[in-house]
């Protein structure tokens, strides 16, 4: 047992992406198939107000609606901020301002981007047009942007029956997070070991139960752990499943062992493919090893060590 | 001044299905909050506050859905709030709805739950591709059948068991309306001749993906009073959490759900659960969770919850009927499943559950629970108010 060291700690990019759907319901199916078709709707709430972009529920009196109406490609901008440096996936590639439009013949704003040179040439009151996007497939992003445009607001609106050819029936909205990821003091530690083919966890100081991987503290007593202990390398299996059906992303032949390994001298079981023997004389209590491969963080299965299965009592608080 | 008693009025549900594409999740939403307002023939402004909870951010994307789901619910200009616990978050959510009544903050609240599993991805938002951590090497079952197996070798069950629970469960759903699977041709053959998907979790011993919501009408005694319905009074509510992991944690009985469940029963008066409750809707996401819970909840001895289950006693006309409706087994839009077990607990004391209704229930438990065993709910409803 040593005291902890301080470790320069590890840090890597995290990203976390995934390409949601949405079912849109009539009124935004109605509302960006529309825009595929040039065509800017809005609802009429109850009190006779426009609202661009429609909503399926009043904001005052949570009333469905459903009445559609065409308001204008052209409107005014009611606010603003300007963007210096865009990001990627935002409308346009140039420095550009955030607007709220008010488009003719709509008593609420859009909140879109105007293409304009720079913050001189963009003033609240100032009128603008929809930019449509060459190519169009029933997304907000069929307006590429507002540009400035002199025209008079006609304020006028159309009842509109919300009906097209092919009506768009979802969209496909993609989300990204981008994180810095540190897994911390203690696990640092603990990667650093297994480099070493090593297992170290933390004790804690309250209860004496040994971590791994360890976590900086212990989860029970609510204390720091900082007392470095090796365990294993040998374990035991506590429990495990057969996986018949092989996972999106990992290549491993079906039927494989995934067990909880609790190794001599830790606190709680870890997880682990058990190989090297047919997977259905994989039991409760055997004796395992890890088996390293080179390059590998982590050992890449664990194997029957040839010791005597261990007796229940002896794990049956390590499930 | 003693709390307030609280009512459950109205309670709405839409058809859980594999996916309605036909709405957005404000239309999902809608359709059941409308529901439970019709059940108790309330309008929009006679709600004070509205309490919505949902899984995980992550399972729907990185967008708050809730945020946007004002206006939909009515709840523009009123106290909106969302909570938050994993898997156990309908209960949760209905607690918190439940709380703010019995404390007099508001009179009348509408409490939802909702999952769009179509426009979701629960294995997605589950494991995250964290540096330098080893990847789960199992898939959604992998991560519960270890426990089953620790279960069965800790309590000597036959491994028939879950496939009785399953048999019972979906053919409970063919009696309830709402609920998702409705397997007109189901047989235990059958289930015992399904795939091993993660030994000893067969394919039909593991809960659908669903798209559905739940919503409910608290309000107080005066409220109940209005009620065009028998309404189902809360007895004893209560919310445990512990570590998802930690050395000495019980994944089989987590201690955190024992506490829970005590703590219902001493508010309720329940000195003998196996006798004194006469229905139960409990989160079972694989078969063999009910006679884990059954044990965990004070139902069975240590070791002696497989044989109710073998008994029949949880079938729908056994002495201790355990989700009627089907359960997650045959229901499961994640975010809304343990309101719905709150729901289905309250429908069988009001004496509205149709087809699957047990008759004579007087009280009925329901239950959920999340995040790896982390956050236990439960609340016991009867069908007369609390100390009548």
């Amino acid at each position: 047992m040593s005291a902890a060291p301080v470790p320069d700690t590890l840090r890597a990019p995290l990203v976390v992406e995934f390409p949601f759907t949405r079912s849109l319901g009539p009124v935004q199916s109605a509302f960006l198939t529309g825009l595929r078709e040039r065509t800017v709707l809005g609802v009429r709430a109850a009190d006779g107000r426009v609202l661009v972009p429609p909503v399926e529920y009043d904001p005052e009196t949570a009333a469905e609606l459903r009445e559609l109406v065409e308001v204008g490609a052209t409107g005014t901008v009611t606010t603003w901020a300007w963007n210096p440096e865009p990001r990627a996936g935002q409308p346009l590639t140039t420095p550009f301002a955030w607007v709220l439009v008010r488009l003719d013949g709509a008593d609420t704003t859009l909140l879109h981007a105007l293409d304009a040179p720079g913050p001189d040439a963009v003033r609240t009151g100032m009128r603008v047009r929809v930019r449509w996007a060459t190519e169009r497939a029933g997304a907000i992003t069929d307006i590429a942007c507002f540009e400035p445009y002199e025209s008079a607001d006609v304020h006028g609106t159309r009842p509109h029956d919300g009906v097209f050819d092919d009506p768009v029936g979802g969209i496909v909205a993609p989300a990204r997070l981008d994180y810095t990821y540190s897994p911390g003091r203690a696990q640092t530690g603990y990667l650093q070991a297994l480099t070493e083919r090593k297992t170290v966890g933390e004790r804690c100081p309250s209860c004496t139960k040994v971590y791994v991987p360890p976590r900086g503290a212990c989860p029970t007593c609510g204390v720091a752990t900082t007392d470095r202990v090796e365990v294993g390398p040998r374990g035991t299996v506590t429990t495990f499943c057969i996986v018949n059906i092989k996972a999106k992303n990992l290549d491993i032949e079906v039927p494989y062992v995934y067990a909880h390994i609790a190794l001599d001298g830790a606190g709680l079981a870890l997880h682990g493919r058990i190989g090297g023997i047919p997977y259905d004389q994989v039991r409760m209590g055997l004796r395992v090893e890890p088996v390293w491969t080179e390059g590998s963080r982590y050992p890449d299965h664990y194997r029957h060590c040839g010791e005597p299965d261990a007796d229940y009592d002896a794990y049956k608080e390590l499930l | 001044m003693p709390d307030e008693p609280v009512a459950v009025v109205g309670i709405g549900q839409t058809k859980h299905v594999a996916a309605r594409r036909d709405v957005s999740i404000a239309g999902l939403v809608r359709e059941a909050a409308q529901r439970a307002l019709e059940d108790a023939e309330l309008t929009w402004t006679d709600v004070d506050a509205v309490v919505i909870g949902k899984a995980p951010d992550f399972f729907e994307g990185v967008m708050m859905p809730e945020l946007y789901l004002a206006d939909a619910l009515g709840a523009v200009g009123k106290p909106m709030l969302r909570v938050h616990t994993a898997g156990s978050v309908g209960g949760s959510t209905a607690l918190v709805a439940a709380n703010l009544v019995s404390a007099r903050v508001h009179r009348t609240v509408l409490t939802l739950a909702f999952e769009k599993q179509s426009e979701s991805n629960a294995m997605w938002g589950l494991s995250l591709p964290v540096p330098f951590q080893q990847p789960l090497l199992a898939g959604a079952g992998g991560f519960f059948a270890p426990h089953v197996r620790a279960y069965m070798r800790r309590t000597g069950a036959p491994d028939t068991v879950g496939s009785l629970v399953a048999y019972k469960d979906r053919r409970n759903a063919l009696k309830n309306p709402y609920a998702h699977l409705h397997e007109h041709d189901i047989t235990l053959e059958k289930v015992q001749a399904s795939p091993m998907l993660w030994d000893p979790i067969r394919y039909s011993e593991t809960c659908p993906s669903s798209d559905g919501a739940c919503a409910m009408v608290l309000t107080d005694r005066a409220g109940a009073g209005r009620s065009p319905r028998p309404p189902a009074w809360v007895h004893g509510g209560a919310m445990r959490s512990e570590p998802t992991l930690f050395a000495g944690k019980d994944f089989v009985s987590p201690q955190a759900g024992k506490d829970c469940a005590a703590d219902v029963y001493r508010q309720a008066g329940i000195t003998d659960p196996r006798r004194e409750i006469d229905a139960v809707e409990m989160y079972v996401p694989f078969s063999w969770y009910e006679p884990m819970w059954l044990e965990n909840l004070g139902f069975a001895e240590e070791g002696e919850g497989w044989k109710l289950t073998e008994a029949g006693v949880t079938e729908l006309d056994g002495d201790l009927p355990v989700n009627p409706s089907g359960g997650v087994l045959s229901t499961n839009p994640i975010g809304a499943s343990g309101m719905i077990r709150f729901a289905e607990a309250a429908l069988q004391v009001r004496g509205q559950a149709g087809e699957h209704q047990v008759d004579g229930a007087r009280r009925a438990l329901g239950h959920a629970y999340g995040g790896g065993a982390q956050f236990f709910a439960m609340w016991l409803v009867g069908d007369r108010p609390p100390g009548a």
